[in-house]
Parts: C-alpha cells; sequence; structure tokens
C-alpha cells in the first residue's frame, strides 16, 4: 500500500518557510537532473554540487517548519509526503531545466533572489533561520557569481549562445513577477520579524540582472503582466511529473532508507 | 597517541582530555590529510548528564560527509560511553578556521589552502567571479590558470598549472 499525503498547517510563519524550503529543494531537484548530462565534466560537478547546497539548506528549513507546525512532520515527510498545492516555491523553480541558457538564467534569477533573502534572513526573529541564512549566504554567493559568469558568457558569446540566452530570457521572464509578489504570509513575517518582504527585495534584484544581462549584451523585456502563483500552491503542469519523479520512492517504499 | 583503555579510566577533567586527543586524531572523510580538529568543524566538548557531548558545524549546507563525520565521531569515542552529537550551525564555519598546520598539511598534500576571508566583506551588487591567481602547489609557478569553480567536492576548485601541466585543487574561501 503507497503512502498518504501529509496536510501542513496554514500558519503564516510556516507557509513562509515553506516558501523558502521547497524554492531551494525543488531548484535542487532541477539542477540534480543535470547530473551526468551537463556539456562539460566541470560544469556536471558544479550543477550537482549546487544541487547539493540547495538541497542542505532545504533540508535545515523544512525541518524548522515542521517544529513550528508542531505536526511532528520531519524534514523527509515535508519533502515527500506533501501533494502539490501544498508546495510553495515558485512556478520559476519547477519549470522544465531546458537548455543550458535556461538553467544558468533561471539560477543568475533565483540565486540573486535567495541571496538577498538569506541576507536579510540573517537578522531573523528566528534563530535557527538566521543560523541556516548565515550558512547559506555564503554558498549562495558563490552560486550567484558562477550563473553571472555564464550568463556573460553565453552572451557574449557565438551567436548560437547568444541567441539561446535571448530565448531563455523571452521565456522565463514572465514567471519573475512571482518573486516579488506582496501578501499577506510575507507582511506577517515583517511583523514578526521572521523575515523581510520579498517585494522589498525587488530593486536589488532588478539592479543585479540589469547589470549582468547588461554585461551579458541583453537588456530587459518588457514588463509582463502574467502572474504566477506557485507560492500560494498554484502549480504549473510540469510540477505533477517533477513530483511523482521525486516521491515516487517514498511513496512506494514508505520510510524507506538505504 | 593515547590508549583509549588509558584514557577512560581518567577522572572527569582528565577525560575531555583524553576525547580532545582522539578528536584530533580523527582524518577528515573528503580530504583525509587533515583533521576534524584542523578543518575547525569541531567547536565544543563537554560533559553533560546525558554523556560526553561533542559540538560539530558543517562545513557546506549540503556537504554529503556530514552523516560519515558524525557516525566517525561517534566510533572513535564508543568506549567514552555515551556520546551525544550536536550539530550548530551558529556561527557559520569559514575557512578562516582551518589551522596553521591544517593549512600547511593541505599544500604538501597538492591542495592551495583558502585565502583568509575576514570580517567584513564589501558588499556587492554584481557579484562576478574576481580572478584569484594561485600558485603551483607542485612547482610554485604562477603560471596558472583556473578549471572550474566546483571541483570533485563543494569546497574546492579546479585550476591547473600552465609549467608543469599538473591539475591541482584549490580549498576556497568561505
Amino acid at each position: 500500500m503507497s503512502q498518504a499525503s501529509i496536510q501542513v498547517g496554514s500558519s503564516p510563519a510556516v507557509q513562509y518557510l515553506l516558501r523558502i524550503g521547497d524554492a531551494c529543494l525543488i531548484s535542487s531537484q532541477r539542477l540534480a537532473e543535470w547530473c551526468g548530462h551537463a556539456p562539460i565534466l566541470e560544469e556536471d560537478l558544479a550543477l550537482s554540487n549546487m544541487a547539493l547546497d540547495l538541497l542542505g539548506q532545504a533540508r535545515g528549513v523544512l525541518t524548522r517548519a515542521g517544529e513550528l507546525d508542531g505536526q511532528g512532520f520531519d524534514e523527509d515527510q515535508l519533502a515527500f509526503l506533501r501533494d502539490e498545492r501544498q508546495y510553495l516555491n515558485p512556478v520559476l523553480a519547477e519549470l522544465p531545466r531546458g537548455d543550458f541558457a535556461v538553467t544558468q538564467l533561471r539560477n543568475l534569477a533565483l540565486s540573486t533572489w535567495l541571496l538577498l533573502l538569506w541576507r536579510a534572513l540573517e537578522h531573523s526573529s528566528d534563530a535557527e533561520l538566521a543560523a541556516i541564512a548565515g550558512k547559506a549566504v555564503k554558498e549562495a554567493t558563490y552560486h550567484q557569481q558562477h550563473a553571472a559568469d555564464w550568463v556573460v558568457r553565453l552572451g557574449d558569446g557565438t551567436d548560437e549562445s547568444t541567441a539561446r540566452l535571448g530565448a531563455a530570457l523571452t521565456a522565463l521572464w514572465p514567471y519573475f513577477n512571482e518573486l516579488f509578489e506582496a501578501d499577506a504570509v510575507d507582511a506577517a513575517a515583517v511583523d514578526t520579524k521572521l523575515g523581510p518582504a520579498c517585494s522589498s527585495l525587488k530593486s536589488d534584484w532588478l539592479a543585479t540582472m540589469t547589470a549582468v544581462l547588461h554585461d551579458a549584451g541583453l537588456r530587459l523585456p518588457q514588463d509582463s503582466a502574467y502572474q504566477s502563483a506557485g507560492r500560494r500552491g498554484f502549480h504549473s503542469e510540469h510540477m505533477g511529473h517533477l513530483l511523482a519523479q521525486m516521491q515516487h520512492l517514498q511513496r512506494a517504499f514508505p520510510g524507506g532508507k538505504w | 597517541m593515547v590508549r583509549i583503555q588509558d584514557a577512560v579510566h581518567h577522572n572527569a577533567c582528565g577525560r575531555l582530555d583524553a576525547a580532545w586527543e582522539i578528536l584530533r586524531q580523527i582524518p577528515d572523510p573528503e580530504v583525509p590529510v587533515i583533521s576534524l580538529c584542523e578543518l575547525g568543524i569541531v567547536r565544543d566538548l563537554r560533559e553533560t548528564a546525558g554523556g560526553l557531548e561533542v559540538v560539530l558545524t558543517p562545513t557546506y549546507s549540503g556537504c554529503p560527509a556530514t552523516e560519515l563525520i558524525q557516525d566517525d565521531v561517534r566510533a572513535a569515542l564508543a568506549a567514552f560511553g555515551e556520546i551525544r552529537i550536536t550539530m550548530q550551525r551558529a556561527p557559520a564555519w569559514t575557512t578562516d578556521w582551518i589551522s596553521e598546520e591544517g593549512r600547511r598539511k593541505l599544500r604538501d598534500y597538492g591542495i592551495v589552502p583558502p585565502g583568509m576571508v575576514g570580517g567584513a566583506q564589501p558588499i556587492r551588487l554584481v557579484h562576478r567571479a574576481s580572478i584569484t591567481q594561485l600558485a603551483c602547489p607542485r612547482c610554485g609557478s604562477a603560471q596558472t590558470e583556473k578549471l572550474s569553480a566546483f571541483g570533485s567536492t563543494a569546497c574546492k576548485a579546479l585550476y591547473r598549472c600552465l609549467a608543469c601541466r599538473e591539475p591541482f585543487e584549490y580549498f576556497k574561501p568561505l
């Protein structure tokens, strides 16, 4: 018999933590898909290493979310036994890995966002979250450098790489809006000093993206009206497939270890 | 080298000293040339009601050796009775905590030790990787180049020497 799903409570603090933890977890899952498939061995190692860092960050944040939720769920149960609507990562993280340009541009957008978030979370009223952030901020710095280097290299590379990076920007741009959406969960986090509202990160994020894309020879597209809502639990058609693969073993063999 | 049997029979204070002595001999599983203590990840050792408590800190959030390190510590201190291992994230581990002796051993092993991170880092909006000029740990030549920012483990970058043509690793400052 397969494992039943768990249901996490609706406390704003738990939702806030799940948004961060799930952004790391789902990014990690997508990056890990490159293992054995990257264009060069060094990049295979780099993407796998970043996937590991993100997984480690997700473990810490999900563990803390489980403690605050108070139903006794641990990191594994939260990672593997929730249904799709209970995952709160931005849709950007779950989109298919695409080609190397899509992967690097997404890495740049997400690592820049996470870096700004971790920096603010170092001052969280939750000591455990602040400790996770203190470590993650160092790792995210390396992730962002690496992604920025690749985005510039691809944009300033061959006709083929420039065209692919341009196409990646067009495809991903509409999904960036969601990273800065303001709502009651973020407002509650500000009130309790748990962490920043993501809307407050936008100007720094935009300045960094603009500068890197400028070096890459690209300009920012026009604002998009599209608003994805993964952070509120509404996901794209890709999420179910990702979860099917990620959850399969724990669902089929409950509590299985190796 | 302290024999474990002798160590266990010491009094309370001697017990901690003896446990430290054993901890100092446990190698890092991924870079076995240096010990966990030289790497700076053993933060504290104390006697508690529930037995000996070892406080460790992870190097990277996702370091896959974390569980193995805990097992190694538990096995090495088995003769001390109950062992409790606490993982402490704050303050976050930095490569600045790698001891002088640890740095020397890394270099002898062929891994260039990390530069100092120091206290305050300038906050840059745009993080492009800066060029770090390293001397080859084998021949000393300054003619080296970075092959990859991420090496065989998260904590190392891959370089090569243009003079002696040998590849080498750099323990990244964190």
